[in-house]
């Protein structure tokens, strides 16, 4: 469209729409950036405070006078390496396998919550969102205990367990949520079109799931990598001890060094897979992939 | 190309419910065939055991001859356009309509996906759409997405589930249009439900009449309408509907007299011959079956006959004007009328009758009107059994052969028409 074709009316009236366009984004903008200055301020801070050497913690300054990745240096190749780096894996280790475990059970229970008629549907649905709102705190005395007598405790399998307490109940609701959403003729408008049964799930089915299962495996994988009160209470080594609870450990180079600078980058990269996962996943995050397929 | 057979095709479902009852049909290759019936009657049911999504509860359905009964849908080789569309959301329109061609792959002969799929496009109007999702897509374009992914492929028969419900009355008549030309050229049997008279009267070679499951009527339009076979077809066929008025018959000194609440109508002897016994029967008349008195042509005079109402109010449409006469009828009556309306899904059955009038009368709401009503036409119906006593089965029958004859002819041009192209 070329402005020259416009009578002056239609120029104005095209400015001020644009006008109260801009208007409208100025408003949203602002109103990110205060959302974003708070909520990534502290992060700004952790990441500044990671690069700063022992003797600058205390200097009152945001950022680092001269900054050094000395840091960086202690925790992955210095003297916490071990404490680090083992705690990562463990972390990765038991967040991923409690993820996967979750995942593959709340599909089959929301696939069948959103599909089948079943007595006691209301039931899962009700006990699972009672599970997720019984307090942590309350179960880790227990399970200590527990774990302790049955060999569970400071290994794997006891944070995987519990961490599904956490993560299944979410993955079951926002799944079946989703499912729900799902249009299932579309399996029968497949069979129509020629496919057998197992086609039209995989072609039809699994893809318009897909998102869902993604962003509840991410949700699920959140939990189990933030968690901090079973992490500290169920493990005792670095056999299970995951990256949260392992921050508590850390101690300075020397007994008189405070070891914040080290806990400030085992943070940061900490971070960096949650940081990755979203951006990698961001397409597959997006709601409404579904919007189309029926009418109405 | 395939004809199919239903019979005796019974559906519970399986709360109990009988959807579907006892229904023989027989659909020859490349006929049009409309379902038709009101809300909750059996017909999605009865398309989708066609197609295999719902299984028979008993009877057999054969396609081309072959019992097809347990057959999984894909090896029914029909294609469905589904009530809701089902369009999968997250293909494009390319992708969508070429659907049915890769999971075929080399099972269809001749021509590539894209070749077909660029044709199917261009015969819908759909070539600048093909990169798009279904969801940026208007409520038409998604109805022909859904049309190009039942065409694309060569299905033995199209099955439509009312694929214009959910448009606007302009599309609407577009898209009948579109699809009748469509059926016509590409000579596919097909089978339409629907419950729009339009769409039935115009598209069908033949209608059928569904009821709480039962087969009531198989014709052509013209033979429903004309030639109904009871009540309830009488009634849902038609729009506005007829007139359906309590009589009785008397044999007074001008010849055998309907006597109606809203007036004594003279009818042929041999048209009242079949009432023969009945103190009550139910008169038929549809509203354009009267007429101003003072407009009829002397030639037309004859076949009906001239009463005095009065018309309680009028609607003046610009080509034909609705004249409205009320009656009360008595308790037995208006309950018939009543248990008809709810059959038909229709609104309560005002106990008025409807003239259509052409619009250059004269008459006034409020004063007596000397009314004409064509007598050879109107049909008379057991109140109890609802039958139509005056059916003419013959009369219908030649009609519906009618159009036969018909479709035979239009089949013949397409494929000529094809012939000459190719
Ligand atoms: N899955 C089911 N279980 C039990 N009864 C059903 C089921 N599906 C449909 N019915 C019943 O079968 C009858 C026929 O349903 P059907 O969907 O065939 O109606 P229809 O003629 O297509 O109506 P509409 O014009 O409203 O689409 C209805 O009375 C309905 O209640
Ligand atoms: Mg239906």
């Amino acid at each position: 469209m070329s402005t020259e074709t416009l009578t002056p009316e239609e120029a104005e009236g095209q400015r001020r729409a644009r006008r109260a366009k801009r208007n409208t984004s100025i408003g949203w903008w602002v109103i990110t950036i205060v959302v974003a200055v708070w909520c990534l301020f502290p992060v700004a801070s952790i990441l500044a405070t990671s690069f700063k050497t022992p003797g600058e913690l205390s200097n009152g300054k945001f950022l680092p006078d001269n900054p050094s990745t000395s840091n960086y240096e202690e925790i992955l190749v210095g003297d916490s390496q071990e404490l680090f780096l083992s705690a990562l894996w463990n972390s990765i280790g038991i967040s991923i396998i409690a993820t996967l475990i979750a995942v593959v059970l709340a599909t089959l229970c929301a696939y069948a919550i959103a599909r089948l008629d079943f007595p006691g549907k209301k039931i899962v649905l009700t006990v699972s969102l009672m599970v997720s709102m019984f307090p942590v705190i309350s179960l880790v005395t227990p399970l200590f205990n527990l774990w302790r007598s049955i060999g569970l405790y400071d290994t794997w399998p006891g944070l995987i367990i519990p961490y599904l307490s956490l993560t299944l109940p979410i993955a079951i609701w926002t799944l079946a949520a989703f499912f729900q959403q799902i249009p299932w003729e579309l399996e029968q408008a497949a069979q129509v079109d020629g496919a057998t049964p197992l086609q039209a799930f995989r072609k039809v089915i699994v893809p318009l799931a897909a998102p869902g299962v993604f962003t509840t495996a991410i949700i699920a994988f959140f939990i189990a990598w933030n968690d901090f009160v079973y992490g500290i209470s169920l493990t005792s080594t670095e056999a299970a001890r995951p990256v949260p609870a392992a921050l508590a450990f850390f101690t300075g180079a020397s007994q008189f060094e405070s070891p914040t600078g080290a806990i400030s980058a085992a943070a940061i990269i900490v971070t960096i897979p949650v940081v990755l996962l979203v951006m990698l996943f961001q397409k597959q995050i997006v709601a409404g992939l579904t919007s189309g397929a029926v009418k109405g | 190309m395939a004809s199919i057979t239903l019979k005796n095709i019974v559906k519970k479902y399986d709360d109990g419910f009988p959807a579907v009852n006892n229904v023989s049909l027989d659909i020859a290759d490349g006929e049009f065939v409309i379902l038709v019936g009101p809300s909750g009657c059996g017909k999605s049911t009865l398309l989708r055991m066609i197609v295999g999504l719902e299984d028979i509860t008993s009877g057999e359905l054969q396609i081309n001859g072959r019992r097809m009964n347990e057959a999984a849908p894909k090896d029914r080789n029909l294609a469905m356009v589904f009530q809701n569309y089902a369009l999968y959301p997250h293909l494009t329109v390319y992708e969508n309509i070429a659907f049915p061609l890769r999971l075929a792959k080399d099972a269809n002969g001749g021509g590539s996906v894209d070749e077909k799929v660029q044709r199917a496009a261009k015969m819908l109007e759909l070539t600048e759409h093909l990169d798009r999702k279904p969801a940026n897509l208007s409520g038409g374009q998604r109805q022909r997405v859904a049309m190009g992914r039942a065409i694309v492929r060569e299905a033995d028969a199209f099955l439509f589930d009312e694929p214009l419900s959910n448009l606007d009355a302009k599309l609407r008549g577009q898209m009948r249009a579109e699809i009748a030309q469509l059926q016509r050229s590409l000579g596919v049997t097909s089978v339409y439900v629907t419950h729009d008279q339009t769409e039935a009267m115009t598209l069908g070679d033949r209608v059928a009449v569904l009821k709480k499951g039962i087969l009531q009527q198989v014709a052509s339009p013209r033979e429903l309408y004309e030639q109904p076979v009871n009540l309830f077809v009488a009634g849902f066929i038609g729009s506005p509907s007829m007139n359906f008025l309590p009589a009785t018959i008397t044999e007074g000194s001008g010849g055998t007299v309907l006597s109606t609440p809203i007036g004594d109508i003279p009818i042929p002897a041999d048209r009242a011959a079949v009432a023969q016994g009945k103190d009550l029967v139910l008169v038929g008349v549809r509203p354009e079956f009267f007429e101003d008195a003072t407009l009829v042509d002397e030639a037309k005079m004859p076949k009906g006959s001239v009463f005095t109402a009065e018309l309680s109010h009028l609607e003046w449409l610009g080509h034909e004007q609705y004249g409205y006469i009320e009656f009360e009828p008595d308790e037995k009556v208006r309950r018939l009328l009543s248990d008809l309306a709810a059959d038909m899904d229709a609104d309560e059955l005002r106990p008025q009758v409807v003239t259509t009038l052409s619009a250059e009368s004269r008459v006034r709401p409020g004063r007596p009107v000397e009314l004409w009503v064509d007598t050879s036409r109107i049909h008379i119906f057991d109140p109890e059994s609802g039958e139509n006593l005056t059916r003419d089965a013959e009369a219908g029958a030649e009609l519906t052969r009618m159009a036969a004859e018909e479709r035979e002819r239009e089949l013949a041009a397409a494929r000529e028409r094809d012939a000459q192209k190719a």
